[in-house]
């Protein structure tokens, strides 16, 4: 499980919910939104392994999204995959706290994945 | 008094069995998600070889953990070397029917689709299937054993995962290839080849091609390989205009290899637009592929109306045969076809009532997963869900999608048998009744002679492999055979 933050280093992560409700926590750096969002509705079905684009999060801020290190060829591979992508859209598992995101807000996405005509072959 | 019971269960409760059959990633995320959703489910697994996970054993590599820990949960029950169908060595799906309240099939797509052009048989037209069950230790191919050594050309039909798979297994540095798993014999064969040019034949172009972006940039990356860049008329000139996953794509060939041609050792290239219509006899050495003869193609509406921000709409873009087009041919005495795989039904399905649509090669389902069936609805109704049959993956979809999709596509179908089960919906027999799966199959296994794997023997089985392939420096050194994999066990 996740460690408390040392003493002045306590970052502060807000996620809203489907419901639209928030959930803030207080972390240390270098924890990952997944792990974070434990208890929140994410599913996170890879375990973080960067596989299964479960963990979307839609950062609210684009200055904020902007100060984030850029997602490397996995994870943009994978945001491809994902159901309702935006142009602030993550991955949460691969997303890591640090003094520059303290007071981070992301949403996680409303639509849920429902079939799509193009998931079935067309011949 | 039929109707009368003493006081009933809360749904959720009521004890759940299904049978799964297959277990490749389908197979594996819908038992996970069933289990998960399910407290009273119990699921047993039937795969017909002794080693489990599909083709995600014999084309992937890559470990899943949460597949070893669905495995081990106590509600689970692997069944491996016992393959569902009418042969005497194999299990009757009517056998096993009446002991679940609900079958689920993720079987997968064990065919190879064909192009029904004529040469198709000449010697040297390989099916990509075959060849990727081959150098990946599926025990069926193990004799394939192509002829790499004769053609420094290779044509590769068909612009999919596998194709580039292929490509990619010709094209690279033997060294990268002897620390994967692939079997020592396909290492013997690819250290022989001679083919220095690849060529990936598709009959669309490149915003419709089926392969996905990790496929071809693993190839851009192939040491001392370089990639010829494509006709770029055929790539929209403004190209991040086009929705995110084209665009990113597009990017990617559109920079190409870091290798130059002239500075290679191999080559490879993506031709668009073109439709293979005969395989060619070799002149000089009858009954052998001389070439490849395609048609060119061009799209039946004109490809400036289709907004580039419409991504359905420019992947479903379709082809003719173009008007005085050029006719070709590639050169060639080796090509692969790889224009994807397709399911079978399994015997045993009318018995059942169970259908199957040939022409798209699945079982047909309401896209949730339910199978249905043409006749079975009430009244004049027409189509009806065919009670506690359910689908998944391939099988389901058709043969397209990687890992990610199949589990999202597998969730789907486990989270309606969920829901079904839950909203008292009709199942096989009566939903009270309680089902003895596995304990009561076993006797039926037994007695047809049917040598059943436990997960058990199947982490022997691994540990063996691995500790073969630790001796070459390799991840593991698969069995070639079921018998093989039996002779582990019998020590
Ligand atoms: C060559 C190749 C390479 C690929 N590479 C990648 C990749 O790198 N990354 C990625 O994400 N995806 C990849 N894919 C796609 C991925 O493998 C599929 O999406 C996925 O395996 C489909 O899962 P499935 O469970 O439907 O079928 P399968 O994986 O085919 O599993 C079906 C299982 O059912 C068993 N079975 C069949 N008939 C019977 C029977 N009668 N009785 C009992 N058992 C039976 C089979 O033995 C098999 O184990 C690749 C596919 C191929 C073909
Ligand atoms: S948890 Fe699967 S991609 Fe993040």
């Amino acid at each position: 499980h996740l460690d408390p933050p040392k003493p002045g280093e306590e970052r502060k992560v807000t996620f809203i919910d489907k419901e639209g409700d928030e959930h803030t926590f207080v972390v240390a750096d270098g924890d990952n939104l997944l792990d974070i969002a434990n208890d929140l509705e994410m599913e996170g079905a890879c375990g973080g392994s960067c596989a299964c684009s479960t963990c979307h999060v839609i950062v609210s801020d684009p200055d904020m999204f902007d100060k984030m290190e850029e997602p490397d060829d996995d994870e943009n591979d994978m945001l491809d995959l994902a159901f309702g992508l935006t142009e602030t859209s993550r991955l949460g598992c691969q997303v890591k706290m640090s003094k520059e995101l303290d007071g981070l807000v992301v949403k996680l996405p409303t639509m849920t994945r429902n079939l799509q005509a193009s998931d079935f072959a067309k011949r | 008094y039929s109707g009368v019971r003493p006081y009933s269960t809360a749904d959720s409760e009521r004890p759940f069995r299904c049978a799964v059959i297959g277990s490749g990633p389908a197979g594996f995320y819908a038992a996970y998600r069933m289990l998960q959703k399910m407290p009273n489910a119990r699921v047993d697994m039937y795969e017909a070889l002794p080693s489990p996970y599909g083709l995600v054993r014999f084309g992937v590599a890559p470990d899943h953990p949460e597949f070893v820990e669905v495995a081990s949960h106590p509600s689970f029950t692997f069944i491996g070397n016992t393959t569902i169908g009418s042969a005497p060595s194999s299990l009757p799906l009517s056998s096993i029917a009446p002991h679940y309240n609900a079958l689920l099939f993720s079987y997968g797509a064990s065919q190879d689709r064909k192009l029904g052009i004529a040469g198709e048989d000449l010697s040297g037209v390989v099916s990509a299937r075959a060849f990727v069950g081959w150098y990946n230790g599926l025990p069926e191919y193990a004799n394939l054993n192509p002829a790499l050594d004769g053609s420094e050309e290779a044509v590769v039909i068909g612009q999919g995962n596998v194709a580039l798979d292929v490509a990619r297994v010709l094209l690279s540095p033997l060294d990268r290839l002897r620390h994967t798993d692939m079997t020592e014999n396909a290492l013997e064969t690819l250290s022989k080849s001679r083919v220095r040019r690849v060529r990936v034949v598709g009959r669309r172009g490149p915003l419709q091609a089926p392969y996905t972006i990790k496929e071809v940039r693993e190839l851009m990356q192939l040491p001392g390989v370089a990639f010829s860049t494509p006709d770029r008329s055929l790539f929209p000139k403004e190209s991040k205009k086009l929705p995110r996953p084209l665009m990113r794509i597009a990017q990617v060939i559109e920079k190409g290899s870091p290798t130059v041609v002239a500075e290679a050792t191999r080559q490879w290239e993506l031709l668009y637009m073109r439709s293979p219509v005969a395989f060619e006899e070799n002149s000089s050495n009858a009954g052998t592929l001389g070439g490849v003869r395609v048609d060119e193609m061009e799209f039946t509406q004109d490809p400036s109306s289709v907004p580039l921000s419409d991504l359905d709409a420019l992947r479903s873009m379709r082809v003719k045969k173009k008007e005085n087009g050029k006719e070709e041919v590639l050169n060639t005495n080796l090509a692969f076809r790889s224009v994807g795989y397709q399911s079978e039904p399994l015997e045993g399905f009318e018995e059942l009532g169970i259908p199957f649509d040939r022409k798209m090669g699945i079982i047909p389902n309401d896209l949730y997963g339910r199978v249905l069936s043409p006749d079975s609805g009430p009244g004049a109704l027409g189509a009806g869900h065919v009670p506690g049959m359910y689908a998944a993956g391939w099988v389901k979809r058709g043969p397209t999608g990687v890992i990610a999709s199949t589990m999202q596509d597998a969730f789907t179908s486990a989270d309606i048998v969920a829901k079904d089960w839950a909203d008292g919906v009709t199942f096989i027999g009566s939903n009270d009744e309680p089902k003895a799966g596995w304990s009561e199959v076993k006797k039926e296994a037994e007695k047809r002679g049917i040598r059943s794997i436990t997960w058990d023997d199947w982490l022997k089985i691994d540990k063996e492999e691995k500790r073969r392939g630790q001796a070459k420096g390799k991840e593991r050194e698969k069995c070639h055979s079921v018998q093989e994999m039996l002779n582990i066990l019998d020590g």
